[in-house]
């Protein structure tokens, strides 16, 4: 057991070793002129000095707790009205054409109008994110619901079950595995919008970090915002997996 | 199992038929059929597959309501299901997210039909060795074979104690040896519990193997072709398969299916 985590997390280390060779040959090759690629170990270095005296954790939290708000709050509007959407056919028909219309729209369009009625702070960088987290949510949502077998109800009619017994007991069941799944693509989502939430006038989060770097050229510090952001991102992804394992034993196929 | 002496109806149907109304025009697919099915009775239906079996099982089990005339269960008219109405489904519909003592236990925790939880533990433990379930209590069906989630879906069934069974093609999914089992297996329920069972089949050997009565449908739409008295006593076992009168009476019901099928057959060929 113990070999076998070890020979994984070395499978998992491969292709980032890959990754940080291949930047540094892109880098030693000449193809781009190296002073627009700062090497990993100068990146790194920026890293632990941004870390120490810079306070990058202050950034990296209020990131964290930007896109979390933001996938929480979506996610809580988007499961009842997935639901309903999927449950309810004539709902669906209703607002399908009109949550492709807004789900098309990039949030960093929106931006400008965000401004406008919301200002420039905290609350406007929560409706972008909730905004995105919102739409990508209610599609897995209703998309999921839809696909609910009515068999399953059936069974628990013919058992006796009241309405609100085969909510509660059936349906919510069902829909558990879509949640989880509308949680991981908002998620991915919300971490992709952060950069252009904090575009409004943000004094600290990965994003504004990037974005004053790019003010003033610095590479490095890109890199980190970047870095940083995939990584805080892949934790949360590995966390909200695990979750789902534990929560979906019962799953034919092994949650991935 | 057939008691004559006391013959009291519990399922009627009264001159029922069913019918759609497509972009084609109407679609009859269940027509003026009539029969009663008395306490004790183990009634099979058959006839050719989508001639609409299901569909009077399903008008029963309160899935569906007729479009004339009224289906009765002990003599009211059926609004919808119900508990005292099991059905096991071609497509066993156990649930994925419960393990296998769960879902016995499923029926037992609803309001309709609550048990102290003492007593739940109790039944359960009885279907689960009764159906040979008792190694995989606290397994997910995802791990059961197809023949054991059927034995499961019956177990959940049996749990709240319904009296009435409608069983749709319960068996016609699994391999020939786990399906004589299950058979035997149902027989030895009825005989311990006396039952009245409603049984959709397209298998002419189980209808006669199980039936104390069989209901011959015809082709789309359903109507009654017949309805035959099987001439064996319970307690039955598989030496009935060798006796003369299983073979003649499987004969004449095979004749009578296959003529509906070649109706049905040329029905097709000629809407298309």
């Amino acid at each position: 057991m113990k070999a076998d985590g070890v020979k994984r997390l070395l499978l998992g280390a491969i292709p980032w070793l890959g990754a940080i060779a291949l930047w540094y040959a892109v880098r030693m090759s000449g193809i781009v002129n190296p002073s627009l690629i700062p090497a990993p170990h100068a990146v790194a270095m920026k890293f632990f000095e941004l870390l120490t005296h810079e306070g990058l954790l202050v950034d990296v939290w209020a990131s964290t707790r930007r896109v979390t708000l933001g996938v929480l709050l979506g996610i809580a509007a988007a499961v009842p009205v997935g639901f309903l959407l999927g449950w309810y056919r004539p709902a669906r028909t209703l607002a399908d054409p009109m949550i492709n219309f807004f789900r098309a729209l990039p949030p960093i369009a929106l931006i400008p109008l965000v401004i406008v009625y919301f200002g420039v702070d905290e609350t406007a960088k929560l409706v972008v994110l909730f905004y995105a987290a919102f739409f990508s949510g209610v599609i897995v949502m209703y998309e999921g619901v839809s696909q609910i077998t009515p068999l399953y109800i059936r069974v628990a009619q013919t058992l006796g079950a009241s309405e609100l017994e085969i909510f509660r007991k059936v349906i919510i069941p069902l829909t558990v595995p879509h949640i989880l799944t509308a949680l991981r693509v908002a998620l991915g989502v919300a971490w992709a919008t952060l950069v252009a939430s904090e575009l409004i006038a943000a004094q600290r989060g990965l994003g504004a970090l990037i974005q004053n770097a790019s003010t003033y050229f610095l590479l490095d510090i890109i890199y980190v915002g970047i870095i940083c952001i995939g990584f805080v991102a892949l934790v949360m992804d590995m966390i909200l997996r695990a979750i789902s394992k534990r929560l979906l034993v019962w799953q034919e196929r092994a949650v991935a | 199992m057939t008691n004559s002496a006391n013959k009291t109806a519990r399922a009627q149907f009264e001159h029922v038929s069913l019918a759609f109304d497509t972009p084609k025009g109407k679609l009859q697919i269940v027509d003026d059929v009539n029969y009663v099915i008395n306490d004790g009775d183990f009634i099979a239906v058959i006839g050719p597959s989508g001639c609409g079996k299901t569909t009077m099982m399903n008008m029963l089990a309160g899935f569906q309501k007729p479009t004339g005339g009224r289906v009765l269960f002990d003599n009211v008219p059926v609004q919808g299901p119900g508990p005292e109405r099991g059905v096991i489904f071609q497509e066993y519909g156990v649930f994925p997210w419960l393990t296998v003592r769960q879902n016995i236990a499923f029926g037992l925790t609803l309001h309709a039909n609550r048990v102290a939880p003492s007593e739940r533990e109790a039944i359960c433990d009885h279907y689960l060795s009764l159906m040979g379930l008792s190694d995989f209590a606290n397994s997910f069906p995802k791990h059961l074979s197809g023949g054991m989630r059927q034995r499961l879906a019956i177990a959940r069934a049996y749990a709240v104690k319904p009296q009435f069974l409608l069983m749709d093609e319960p068996f016609g999914a699994l391999d020939a040896q786990t399906r004589a089992n299950m058979q035997n297996l149902l027989l030895q329920v009825l005989a311990a519990e006396g039952k009245t069972v409603m049984l959709i089949t397209h298998s002419v050997e189980e209808a006669i193997y199980l039936a104390s009565r069989i209901v011959v449908v015809t082709a789309r739409p359903a109507r009654i072709k017949e309805i035959i008295e099987v001439p064996f006593s319970y307690p039955r076992d598989e030496s009935i398969h060798e006796r003369p009168e299983f073979g003649q009476l499987r004969s004449y019901i095979r004749e009578l299916v296959m003529s509906e099928y070649r109706a049905q057959q040329a029905q097709t060929s000629f809407s298309e």
